[in-house]
């Protein structure tokens, strides 16, 4: 153990649970009249960039908000439907900041930061008061209180919710927040622009070069801090969960311009999506993980078996999770739910066409919502009939829209059959390394929400993205920030005339030029499709030194091709989504042969994170705490003679003060 | 579900941009599968250009599930198709038939203007948020969340006006390119939870002035909107924001 940190992550002294108070008690303010003066960029409106745009214009600085799309209320995180943990132990059952810090460190395999992961469950609370506040129609009982449930890998009910579209309701809130700012003058929104560039000044980041995606004209911004809130990189394996426009390339021109990059491996793979149905699929859609609380998990006893879901009597199905896992059941953690669902269907027990997907059942949860309901109702003796009419309007409610998506995309009917689902790639845990401030190893370059690494470890439990990227806005970064712009009040802003702007608005001109001048035969999705291939074989839901080795080479032979094939029509002075797409594509080229690399250093199972050479004799994943108890950061040093791309390892070491890292055990 | 394969045609509003002017083109698509989703055809179109050398048609979309309200087209002469309650990334080609044309057009209304093929400008919404779609509270300390108790009908009420994607069909819908179901169901939200309150009669004043500043036209209550949202907005969320206004109206006696 105790090799030095060679890494500074700034975590307070003190006992855990007063890091925080004991930070927010000391750090540097910076007066009000002196706020003013402040520029802040912050890059990405999803619910990390909204609701620190919306605070710190509420402080008082001057802050320009980026995104790509046409409105800050699209951002991914309007997609998220299940729900939003929080420590209120509103249902009694036994929650508490620590039992949810607790949850959190063990769901991420012992990967993340405490401090980090405590503060996080701190907060929780206060997003769940910010937000009701603001008028986020959250779930309620009906005696007029907020109602909770359940997300897997936790035993409390702590997670709240407003139906399926949980993510949408607290996005409109951080979104109208942010445009009450805009209302003030305080917050500039800059729709349609693609930040490209960071731009670096002494050690700083003082800035970045934006393409306005309508007019294709590229644009200097100053600002005293950066701050990249841009989300995750799944779209690196083509089908994923994530929106489409979803992207590495903020967060990688900041990894090429010193920020290290950490735990790029970890991915998470979602146990029920939709699964694939045909060649041309473009993204895969998510059943909200919520369905486990009530939908039952199985596949038949017999190999092969080619009867209807429905024709399969009851004691020849096996509900694997619950026998495998009886003490969480359905509610496994998504890494644990994920790997058994393949282990089923590698083993021939498959459902539907393509034998790659596995029944989520509401058979029976419609019977039992339709006793207790019809016991409300005073009914006696009610038919099954009756019984199934009430179940069926309890679950509608609950997760209508969820079902409605289902059946639109499958044209099944999920109500009178089971849903089939299969895992797919769904969250990033890797991203910026960022210390306990959040900031990157580029001064004054921050990274908020899912772009950092910093709280999930190696799994994400459910419903804590949410929370994770409010904290992060709304309650981390004021503070913060603040800590680091005190001093910066002595210094003027630098006029975008500087020559390190000169530099970094070339390096965007050159590449989009370079990228313009290929004029290949390929294009850029079947490029894409390429590298997803590769990335889901060889560094999907299990990983071998073998395969990650041969990735990391086709990896690089394809960013090759790439360079001497991809056919991108129009110019760069108009709309053009192919270049969009193709200059985000190459990024998550180089970033997928970061990963492999990671996944490789890593010689140990853990969380998302399969390494076949690591299992335990009855398949589960097998740490190894002595060899690997770090975060990687990679720092990137140029582009090797090899075609590879130069990394170097840095070792942020994991230490454990209060909870001891034992075996995770869902038994 | 039964899949099948069809070859279409399909008529394309083209426009390189907001000055220039538009006409359609034919274009011809083989082999779609049922299981497909209309954007994945436009997809394999795209490709099918690209490969041609010639330009892909520029639509908007991101998320594809039904939620961002960022796809925006007309199909067959209805905002996002011919499906009910429905987004256009969620239509499916089994909506189609082997041998259909299929004219798509961009969203129609002098408050959006078309920016390029199907993409339009919906800043204008934004701008009426501004105006007062928001509780005015700063991050800070807000009480318990459990000290605000809410009927739960309200508040299932307030969450279905809040459903709303902001995607603008129902602009589209309307042949006075109104906007009032989407105003409507801001104002709504709002006005039906104890948060909004305090802001309940400046809101529906300045949401409906910057509405009308930015070229939307009157309601004449044909209920297009209504038909035609791909959430189920439901019109009472009309009649809610013509209570409130007549309501604020009343209560205030320095009605700008
Ligand atoms: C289908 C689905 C369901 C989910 N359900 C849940 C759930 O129930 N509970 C939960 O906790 N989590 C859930 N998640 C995860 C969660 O939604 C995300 O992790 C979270 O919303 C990410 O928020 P963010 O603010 O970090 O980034 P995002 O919301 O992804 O925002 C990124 C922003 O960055 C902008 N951007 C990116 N790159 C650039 C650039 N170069 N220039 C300018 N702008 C840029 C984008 O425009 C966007 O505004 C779900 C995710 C998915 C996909
Ligand atoms: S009211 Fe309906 S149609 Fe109009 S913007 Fe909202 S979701 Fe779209
Ligand atoms: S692409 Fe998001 S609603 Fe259609």
């Amino acid at each position: 153990m105790a090799e030095k940190n060679i890494l500074d992550n700034k975590i307070p002294e003190g006992p855990l649970d007063q890091k925080w108070t004991n930070y927010k008690g000391h750090c540097k303010l910076v007066n009000p009249s002196n706020k003013r003066k402040l520029e802040v960029i912050v890059v990405g409106t999803g619910l990390a960039g909204a609701s620190a745009a919306a605070t710190l214009g509420e402080l008082g600085y001057k802050v320009k908000a980026f995104c790509y799309q046409d409105s800050p209320r699209r951002a991914h995180s309007i997609a998220a439907q299940g729900g939003i943990n929080a420590a209120k132990n509103y249902q009694n059952d036994g929650d508490s900041v620590f039992r949810l810090f607790y949850d959190t460190i063990k769901g991420g395999d012992y990967r993340a930061r405490e401090a980090n992961v405590h503060r996080l469950s701190e907060v929780s609370g206060n997003i769940i008061d910010q937000c009701v506040a603001q008028g986020v129609p959250f779930a309620r009982e009906y005696g007029g209180l907020l109602s909770n449930r359940s997300f897997g890998g936790v035993q409390v009910q702590r997670t709240f919710y407003a139906a399926g579209q949980t993510g949408q309701q607290l996005l409109l809130g951080a979104y109208s927040a942010l445009e009450r700012q805009v209302a003030l003058g305080t917050v500039t929104i800059y729709n349609r622009h693609e930040m490209e560039e960071v731009v670096v000044i002494d050690g700083k980041a003082r800035g970045i070069i934006a393409r306005n995606l309508v007019t294709g004209e590229i644009e200097r911004h100053f600002g005293h801090a950066v701050l990249l809130c841009t989300g995750g990189y799944g779209n690196v394996f083509f089908l994923s969960t994530n929106a489409m426009g979803s992207n590495v390339t903020a967060a990688w021109k900041a990894h090429r311009k010193g920020a290290y990059f950490a735990n790029p491996c970890f991915t998470q793979i979602h146990p029920t999506c939709i699964p694939v149905s045909g060649e041309n699929q473009s993204k895969l859609t998510l059943m909200s993980e919520s369905l486990r609380n009530d939908g039952r998990i199985w596949v038949p006893k017999q190999k092969n078996d080619t009867r209807k879901g429905n024709d399969i009597p009851e004691d020849e199905r096996d509900y694997y999770l619950e026998r495998r896992y009886p003490a969480f059941g359905n509610l496994v953690p998504r890494d644990v739910a994920s790997r058994a669902a393949k282990e089923r269907c590698d083993a021939g027990y498959g459902v539907g066409t393509s034998k790659q997907s596995v029944y989520l059942d509401f058979a029976e949860a419609i019977v039992r919502y339709g006793k207790i309901e019809c016991g409300k109702h005073g009914i006696t003796d009610p038919s099954a009939a009756v019984i199934q009419q009430h179940g069926l309007d309890v679950v509608k409610e609950k997760y209508g829209n969820l079902f409605d998506m289902y059946a639109k995309i499958t044209g099944e009917d999920p109500y009178l059959t089971p849903m089939r689902i299969f895992p797919a790639v769904h969250y990033t845990m890797g991203g910026l390394w960022v210390d306990y401030e959040l900031k990157t190893t580029i001064d004054g370059l921050y990274a908020l929400g899912e772009c950092n690494f910093s709280d999930h470890g190696a799994n994400r439990l459910g419903a804590s993205a949410l929370m994770q990227g409010l904290s992060d806005g709304y309650f981390v970064i004021p503070y913060t920030l603040g800590n680091y712009l005190a001093d910066e009040i002595y210094n003027q802003p630098i006029p975008t005339t500087h020559p390190e702007f000169d530099k970094a608005e070339k390096e965007v001109k050159d590449r989009i030029s370079k990228l313009l001048n290929v004029k290949g035969t390929e294009t850029v999705d079947s490029l894409h499709r390429r590298l997803g291939k590769i990335m889901w074989d060889k560094c999907g839901m299990a990983r071998t030194a073998e395969g990650l080795t041969e990735a990391i080479n086709e990896i690089a032979q394809l960013r090759k091709e790439f360079w001497e094939k991809v056919k991108i029509p129009g110019s760069d002075k108009e709309l053009n989504p192919e270049l969009e797409k193709a200059g985000r594509v190459i990024d998550f080229i180089e970033l997928g042969e970061l990963m492999c690399k990671d996944a490789l250093d890593r010689a140990e199972s853990c969380g998302g994170h399969f390494r076949e050479e690591s299992q335990t004799p009855d398949g589960e994943a097998l740490r190894h705490d002595d060899q690997f108890m770090y975060v990687s950061a990679w720092e990137f040093t140029g582009e090797n003679p090899n075609g590879l791309l130069g990394e170097e390892l840095h070792k942020d070491q994991l230490v454990y003060e209060v909870i001891k890292p034992t075996t995770r055990n869902y038994k | 579900m039964e899949h099948y394969n069809m070859n279409l045609t399909l008529k394309v509003w083209r426009q390189a941009n907001s000055e220039a002017q538009g006409n359609f083109e034919i274009f011809s698509v083989a082999n779609i599968s049922s299981e497909m989703s209309f954007l994945e055809m436009f997809d394999v179109l795209n490709e099918q250009l690209v490969e041609e050398g010639k330009e892909p048609i520029a639509f908007d979309h991101d998320c594809r599930e039904g939620i961002c309200g960022m796809c925006s087209m007309y199909i067959n002469g209805k905002p996002h198709g011919p499906w009910q309650q429905n987004t256009t990334c969620q239509l499916h080609m089994r909506a189609f038939k082997d041998g259909d044309t299929i004219v798509v057009e961009p969203w129609r209304a002098k408050a959006f203007p078309v920016i390029k093929d199907l993409i339009v400008d919906r800043g204008a919404f934004d701008r009426i948020i501004e105006a007062g779609g928001y509780v005015s509270i700063n991050t800070g300390n807000p009480q318990d969340a459990n000290n605000i108790p809410i009927e739960k009908k309200k508040a299932d009420e307030a969450f279905a006006a809040a459903a709303c994607i902001g995607c603008g069909a129902c602009v589209a819908a309307c042949k006075n390119s109104s906007a009032l179901l989407f105003v409507g169901a801001k104002v709504s939200q709002l006005a039906l939870l104890p948060q909004g309150e305090p802001e309940r009669k400046s809101r529906v004043f300045d949401m409906l002035t910057q509405m009308d500043k930015e070229g939307f036209g009157a309601c004449t209550s044909t209920g297009a909107c209504e038909a035609t949202c791909p959430k189920g907005i439901s019109i009472a969320n009309i009649a809610r924001l013509n209570h409130e206004y007549i309501r604020a109206a009343v209560l205030d006696d320095t009605v700008h």
